[in-house]
């Protein structure tokens, strides 16, 4: 199995001379399967420079899995170019909304309207399918498994595990560990906790011995109590989890786009510091656009 | 007939995605979420509270759209898995609907349904920590409670004709008798077939469907329930009379003991349960 970032920027595309060495664009990361499956995460603004790379391969046979719908996942979407060419075909998955009561399908009629977009979807001239997931539901594609589970974030969020012939990688998506929502003391506290680590104890078993685990690290620890309930997780919070979960390589995604490649890697490094390197760790790593991981 | 007819069960399923939430909740989900940092906790406190809106939630998380490993069975536990920005936005849909007309050409007494329905979940959990029991949860309890009677609710809004007949036939036999004859089956039946349809867990639906039944076999839920309901059956008598009431009744179950006086005692302070129902009631009519 191969993975490649396209995009590791979170909210919004952060181009400049500041973000030259991790780069701008927003979430996409391709990963390919040993027989050459096609398996796209999110739909940044990264999709764009993959799409471009694929066009020396049609006809391209592209599965995209959307962790959320947050535009910094979906957004580079109308722009991936294998949708306007005859004889692709492209699978998008991803979970029910039920605020709108819409599948997957809404992502697409939702960007392609009229007043946001010249094509109508009816124009694109690719095969494109849309598969609605249930909670857990395994979805084959050749060689490879994809595997979701329902994280935590302002709207509902699949992280992704793909296996591969014995090799695994789990994607969070957009994840903030559960909290409780009572105080200590409140009648309600110490059953809310037992939910709250039932929920992290789930995750972690679907997260256990993965080869690497590419986790949404927006915040630093210090930052994390003033954006509390926003739908992110810190660096502290994803070493834990790898240490936990048994997970041979970390790769820390989600750069806050404020954040300038010098920052980045000094509140990266201020976190490892504090985490205090123990025997038997994951690598961790900062994920960067054009970063490859031969598993 | 124990069975709903097809024509009313379709009725009455769909129905209640037009069926509007108590005007206190509506109120506080309103308030609460024009400020965006509102308390999770405070938000969970309303929706917990209103029958209608729990009913939804559930309805929605348990829908086959996610096919949960397991079922939801409280407010607390959607938040924890479709997160609480989620349910607020849930919650708000709700509460576009429409409030619940105080006066309903049923002449059923909303709001002593409300004050009724919380006060029996607040007792069924209580009693549930009570029997010790690790069988069930307590909070399990507690949303059985206050979904017990919802087919009434149901009924008043959209059978009204035929449920006011059956109200107005409850001093010469008990209501759920009543409505078997007029409407067909009783406000159990037409509850428990809701939360089947919306797959809510096995036990929640029986102990809504056999509340009223004495021939089928009863659970630790079910018998936490119908205490409740029984100890709550007056909640609008006075704080003497309750007790007058209570000492002259033997409880419907066993499991307690065989006073119902002391049972109720047992359970620390009624009348500050019922005062807080009544307070959940009180202040939307005053807006």
């Amino acid at each position: 199995m191969k993975i490649r970032f396209w995009g590791v920027r979170g909210s919004i595309p952060s181009p400049g001379p500041k973000t030259v060495r991790y780069g701008g664009n927003t979430t996409c990361i391709e990963v390919r399967s040993d027989d050459g499956e096609l398996i796209i995460l999110d739909a940044g603004s990264g999709i764009f420079p993959l799409a471009q790379t694929l066009l020396k391969e049609l006809p391209v046979k592209a599965n995209v899995f959307i962790t959320h719908t947050h535009w910094d996942h979906i957004h580079g979407l109308p722009f991936f170019i294998p949708f306007f060419i005859p004889g692709n075909s492209v699978r998008i998955h991803g979970a029910y909304d039920v605020i709108s009561s819409q599948g997957i399908e809404q992502i697409m009629d939702v960007q392609m309207q009229y007043s946001y977009f010249p094509i109508r979807e009816a124009e694109l001239k690719a095969r494109i399918e849309y598969q609605t997931l249930e909670i857990g539901e395994v979805v084959t594609i050749g060689d490879a498994t994809v595997t979701n589970t329902l994280l935590n974030h302002p709207v509902i969020d699949f992280g992704y595990r793909v296996d591969c012939k014995g090799k695994s990688m789990f994607f969070t998506g957009d994840h903030e560990p559960w909290f409780n929502i009572y105080d200590e003391g409140d009648e309600g506290y110490a059953e809310y906790q037992t939910m709250v680590d039932e929920k992290q104890q789930q995750m972690d078993e679907v997260v256990r011995g993965v080869d690497v685990l590419i986790m949404d690290c927006s915040y630093t620890a210090a930052e994390y109590p003033a954006k509390k309930g926003w739908g992110h997780s810190t660096f502290d919070y994803a070493i834990a989890l790898a240490r936990r979960a048994g997970v041979k390589k970390l790769v820390c995604t989600h750069h806050e786009p404020t954040r300038s490649d010098d920052e980045l890697e000094q509140v990266f490094a201020e976190a490892c510091l504090r985490c205090k390197p123990l025997p038997g760790d994951p690598e961790i790593l900062l994920s960067r656009e054009g970063m490859e991981l031969d598993l | 007939m124990t069975q709903l007819t097809p024509e009313l069960e379709k009725k009455l399923t769909t129905a209640v995605d037009r069926m509007p939430a108590f005007p206190r909740s509506v109120q506080k989900v309103l308030e609460l979420t024009r400020n965006i940092n509102c308390l999770p906790k405070e938000l969970v406190g309303v929706l917990e509270k209103d029958p209608v809106m729990t009913m939804k939630i559930l309805k929605v998380i348990n829908s086959a759209y996610y096919s949960m490993p397991n079922k939801i069975t409280s407010v607390n536990q959607s938040v924890v898995y479709l997160g609480i920005n989620t349910v607020k936005n849930l919650a708000l849909s709700f509460a576009a609907v429409g409030i619940l007309p105080k006066v309903n050409t049923a002449g059923f007494d909303i709001q002593r349904y409300l004050v009724h329905s919380l006060a029996t979940a607040t007792v069924a959990r209580h009693l549930c920590t009570k029997s010790g029991s690790d069988e069930i949860d307590a909070g399990d309890c507690y949303v059985a409670g206050l979904l017990h009677d919802f087919g009434k609710v149901v009924f008043a809004q959209f059978m009204a004709p035929e449920f006011r007949e059956a109200l107005e036939l409850r001093d010469k036999m008990p209501l759920h008798e009543a409505e078997r004859q007029i409407i067909g089956v009783d406000h159990g039946v037409a509850g428990a077939m809701l939360a089947k349809r919306w797959q809510f867990p096995e036990a929640l639906v029986q102990c809504i469907r056999d509340h009223h039944r004495s021939d089928v076999e009863s659970t630790l839920m079910m018998d936490c329930v119908r205490l409740a309901d029984q100890i709550c059956r007056k909640v609008y008598l006075s704080s003497e009379e309750r007790q007058q009431d209570w000492k002259a009744q033997k409880p419907i179950v066993a499991r307690f003991g065989d006073n119902l006086e002391a049972i109720v005692a047992s359970l620390g302070d009624f009348d500050k349960i019922v005062a807080e129902a009544v307070v959940f009631v009180q202040v939307e009519s005053n807006t």
